[in-house]
């Protein structure tokens, strides 16, 4: 779980979710921003597979930006992302 | 599918693309659109992709969201920032950032973000903080430029002056958008840690916002509540903005304090509280909070109430079933340890702690829990402590035994308070992990067995025995051989281990060992020549031997020819006096401690440095046998370093020695010839010989070896002198005095060193001496005027001579005048030429020392003071002071061993002057008195004044 940094990571069947964090970071907090990343890609996708992210890997890249900016959290409501996401869809 | 198939369809799919790019009709939006997007693709598969940037950059200023997006995200995952296109790139994120239109802005914000480079940061830096403040801009652009101002800041701090926004950002902590408040707190955070000052107000909004969140129902918060927590991500990072900030002060914002205890203290609370939830989610989020309230706690250190409570609800966890929450209260248990509120509270927890080292399945968590242990060890639980990691390291990962080793070395010397302890745990970690135990470890042990004298017999019994073991760690042949060829007479009268026993003990493992360790044992032997003179004829056969004599290694060929014709040549005398007993080696920082250090932290490389220097004298001082000058010269600490700094060459032992003395200043063989003739010659200028002028390390270095010296400072150091012939004796911005000087007798040579710290000349460069009139019938000085023209970053030196006519009481001025650019400096400083440089040592009996103790018994001829120790009372330090001061130190002369005892004649052109002084701590009173008794009144008030400064 290790090195100079540290990565924080959760396994959700066959995906390894992984995020590298300062080693004085709060490693509790970090481990729980991961599944609510996890949530919401879930709600996105309707039950989230393997197969949807690498086929909408541009739209993953989206959501990862409107939740973690500049190595920081940004925004932490399911809700907010969600409407945010589904008004860039509707633009497509 | 192969990997081969795969390449052959990605580059028909990639020349296909190109030809589509370079095709003559131009393509619509959709289709570059759909080939960069299939770039981008086989780029995150894994291959490289050096066309299409172009057509990107082109997809930037398309109207339509997805083309754009398309655009952004290629530029974001594959531009390098030197590319031309930069330019291009900036425009079109200028103009999106115009636009008004949010989405657009949105992406625009998110780029810079991800890029973050210098050239966006030049383009943007001033763009950004606009956005940030705008009244009219929307939440979710503030969110981004909050961030995106973060991200171009951490790239290039200079380029983003913290400008008047500074307070309009702080006072984002009370927008009503948590988002955009989770955002500033990053920002704030980060920028509060380079500028406290102006970021100070952030503290009570900091406080209130937090304190609106921990009390509001779960419900409140709607949109932020998560698993029932509400904000969680938002409460741990306003706590970590408050880990900036000390403590709100109790007299100037008590409400403000008072406010955030009864936060910490609801946090505490709810920790207590049924789950709301069974969701592992629920109890992550809310510990994530709570352990990053205990951080702020142990970040204030102020709270003894909190950190108590902090601590028995970390206690809890300590047992939970996660393994991740064993794990990080094990972490912050840590932390809590060393502070002087909870430290008591985490000790009640040892059992647990212990029995998660036995148990744990996992091997991170172990590591935890052996770094609490020891966190918490202080000399009431060492020995368990220590016994129970001893028993874990036979167990251990063999990836942490190192460090377990260097722990439990560490626990061992501070909190020992029987030495025999000390010496069996150490003596036990190396036969359970001997190859884990560094060289530093070794040194170490028999440092400290060197230095105290009431554990030698145990040492030497000890290892005796452990030796006897059939099959031994190297080390410990080490270990033992070293304490054997010192100590080994104090075992000597059983039978048992008779010289010979002992002899042929190691002598057994002498064809198992490396070259080093062979090395060792070639000088125990020869050191057991002169302890046991019986079994002489059986050591030179040995060293007689083919193997020896004609061995392949030029190390161990020198020392058993260099070992033979000592033991023949050299009358007991002599080899008593070359072989003598080690003298005590100068207390510095321990070695084990730098090597943890360096184990530890990558930051740390100053300490690094320093463990480095450190370990250069055990390695000279070492392994090899000392000569005998080494116990009678006034400053052991300088010499056993060997670094130039050598004091004035004493009449050294017959030239048969030379050749082996010379061996122990060059550390390698065939530097010198063995027992060459004229190679005492060697010796002696190597002694007074000083190191080429211009070299600045003569200045800077014998101040950075010494722990009992202070640091590089800017006032005068005089008392720090007294017992010292080295050192920085001045330093301001531009000048650094340091001194160099050796006395013998009533003569003295004094070297300074004029170091110029600037760039800049120093014109008229002229420093005199000025003695007092009453001064010059005591002193005289003679000295050559320096040039007048030091260079910038030179240095020049000047060479004092000194001779004591009769003893004196005031010191000599230096003063120094000089030009600096356009003005005129002048610097006066005491120079550090005290009665007691001028000592010599004399060894006598305890008898003899009484006899004339009671010669001198008149009462002006005696002086007593009595005082408060200003140091802490360390008898190593002590004996170093005492020696350096310049007196031999008298063993075993005093009934008291506590007390330290010392005689010394001061010589003068006139007279000669024998001193007597006894030093008698009290521990408990934290007092001294020392007493001084000479054949001259003055004298006796001179020295005791000067000693009674140094303790």
């Amino acid at each position: 779980q290790f090195r100079n940094f540290k990565i924080i990571y959760r396994r959700y069947a066959g995906l390894y979710f992984c995020i590298c964090v300062d080693v004085n970071d709060n490693n509790l907090a970090y481990l729980e921003a991961i599944h609510n990343f996890v949530e919401v890609l879930n709600e996105y996708f309707h039950n989230v597979c393997e197969l949807d992210l690498v086929f909408n890997f541009y739209k993953v890249y989206t959501v990862v930006d409107e939740m973690f900016l500049a190595g920081e959290i940004r925004e932490t409501s399911q809700t907010k992302v969600l409407k945010q996401l589904l008004m860039l869809q509707s633009l497509e | 599918k192969s990997k081969e198939a795969e390449i052959k369809r990605i580059n028909k799919e990639l020349a296909n693309i190109r030809s589509k790019f370079k095709g003559d009709k131009a393509l619509d939006g959709y289709s570059k659109k759909k080939y960069v997007c299939k770039l981008l693709f086989i780029f995150l598969l894994g291959h490289d992709i050096d066309f299409g940037h172009m057509e990107a950059v082109n997809l930037l200023s398309s109207n339509r969201y997805t083309e754009k997006q398309i655009g952004y995200l290629f530029i974001s995952v594959l531009v390098n920032s030197n590319s031309e296109l930069i330019r291009l790139i900036n425009n079109a994120i200028k103009n999106d950032l115009a636009s008004r239109n949010p989405t657009f802005m949105g992406l625009a914000l998110h780029c810079i973000a991800n890029v973050g480079s210098r050239e966006m940061a030049e383009a943007f830096a001033g763009e950004i903080p606009k956005i940030l403040v705008a009244g009219d801009t929307m939440d979710s652009a503030k969110q981004s430029a909050a961030l995106c101002l973060l991200r171009l800041y951490r790239t290039s701090p200079h380029l983003v002056p913290t400008g008047d926004w500074a307070s309009r950002v702080v006072h984002l902590l009370n927008d009503q958008h948590l988002g955009v408040v989770t955002a500033a707190t990053s920002l704030i955070t980060t920028l509060a840690q380079k500028n406290p000052e102006e970021f100070k107000t952030s503290v009570s909004l900091a406080v209130s916002r937090l304190s609106r969140i921990v009390t509001s129902a779960s419900t409140d918060l709607q949109d932020y509540t998560y698993y029932f927590v509400p904000a969680p991500w938002l409460s741990v990072k306003l706590l970590r903005l408050l880990q900036c900030y000390p403590p709100p002060g109790e007299e100037i914002r008590p409400a403000v304090r008072g406010r955030l205890t009864e936060c910490l203290e609801t946090i505490l609370n709810k920790a207590q509280e049924p789950p709301k939830s069974k969701k592992v989610q629920h109890s992550n989020a809310k510990n994530a909070v709570l352990f990053e309230a205990i951080s702020l706690i142990i970040h204030h250190d102020s709270e003894p109430n909190l950190l108590v409570r902090a601590c028995n609800q970390l206690g809890q966890f300590l047992q939970h079933r996660e393994t991740n929450l064993r794990y990080l209260a094990l972490e912050s248990m840590c932390a809590l340890a060393s502070s002087e509120f909870s430290h008591e509270a985490v000790k009640t927890h040892i059992e647990t702690v212990i029995a998660a080292l036995k148990t744990e399945r996992d091997v991170s968590v172990r590591q935890r829990a052996v770094d609490l242990l020891y966190a918490m060890c202080d000399r009431s639980n060492a020995q368990q402590i220590v016994a129970e990691m001893l028993s874990y390291l036979e167990t251990a990962d063999y990836s942490i035994r190192e460090e377990i080793v260097l722990k439990v070395a560490i626990l061992a010397e501070k909190y020992a308070v029987d030495y025999t302890w000390y010496v069996d745990t150490i003596l036990n970690l190396i036969r359970i992990a001997g190859d884990y135990v560094s060289e530093e470890v070794w040194y170490r042990v028999i440092q400290i067995v060197i230095n105290r004298d009431d554990v030698q017999g145990y040492a030497a019994k000890t290892v005796f025995e452990s030796l006897q073991a059939p099959a031994c760690h190297e080390n410990l042949v080490k270990v033992g051989g070293y304490i054997l060829g010192e100590f080994g007479n104090l075992i000597a009268g059983d039978p048992r281990s008779s010289p010979l026993v002992q002899f042929n003990l190691l002598h057994s493992k002498f064809h198992l060992c490396s070259v080093p360790t062979r090395a060792l044992l070639l000088s125990t032997y020869i050191k057991f020549v002169n302890l046991f003179p019986e079994v002489k004829p059986t050591i030179q056969d040995v060293l007689r031997s083919d193997s020896q004599l004609r061995n392949a290694d030029a190390e161990l060929q020198q020392r058993a020819v260099e070992y033979l014709r000592l033991s023949t040549v050299a009358s007991t005398d002599i080899l008593a006096t070359v072989l003598e007993e080690m003298p005590p080696f100068p207390e510095r920082e321990s070695s084990i401690l730098a090597k943890l250090k360096k184990k530890k932290g990558p930051g740390t490389v100053m300490g690094l440095e320093e463990g480095k220097r450190e370990r250069g004298p055990d390695i000279n001082g070492g392994p090899e046998p000392a000569p005998a000058s080494a116990t009678s010269t006034p400053s052991p600490s300088a010499d056993l370093l060997g670094l130039g700094a050598v004091p004035p060459a004493p009449a050294g032992p017959p030239p048969s020695s030379g050749g082996l003395l010379v061996d122990v200043f060059s550390d390698s063989p065939s530097a010198v010839a063995p027992l060459a003739p004229g190679s005492e010659d060697n010796f002696a200028r190597q002694g007074p010989c000083l190191p080429p002028t211009p070299d600045p390390g003569p200045v800077s270095i014998p101040c950075s070896e010494q722990n009992l010296g202070p640091p590089v400072q800017c006032k005068v150091t005089l008392p720090w002198f007294v017992c010292k012939n080295n050192g920085v004796l001045f330093e301001n911005q531009l000048l650094q005095i340091g001194l160099k000087s050796e006395f013998r007798q009533n003569l003295g040579r004094m070297f300074i060193f004029y170091g110029n710290k600037t760039s800049t000349q120093f014109l008229n460069f002229t420093p005199t001496l000025i003695c007092s009139d009453d001064l010059q019938t005591h002193l005289s000085l003679q000295t050559k005027p320096v040039d007048p023209t030091v260079d910038g970053g030179a240095q020049v030196q000047q060479v004092v001579n000194i001779e004591c006519v009769s003893d004196f009481t005031e010191a000599p001025v230096l003063n120094i005048q000089f030009r600096y650019g356009g003005t005129f400096q002048n610097v006066s400083v005491k120079l550090p030429i005290t009665l007691n440089k001028f000592f010599q040592p004399t060894e006598m009996a305890s008898q003899d020392f009484f006899q004339r103790w009671k010669q001198l018994s008149s009462p002006q001829q005696e002086v007593q003071n009595i005082f408060k120790a200003k140091h802490p009372m360390d008898t190593e330090i002590t004996k170093a002071k005492i020696i350096g001061f310049g007196s031999a130190l008298l063993e075993e002369v005093d009934p008291n061993p506590a007390n330290f005892v010392g005689a010394g004649i001061i010589h003068t052109r006139t007279t000669q002057i024998g001193c007597l002084l006894r030093l008698e701590p009290n521990l408990q009173a934290q007092m001294y008195r020392l007493t001084l008794r000479t054949s001259k009144e003055t004298v006796s008030q001179r020295l005791c004044a000067l000693l009674s400064e140094q303790f």
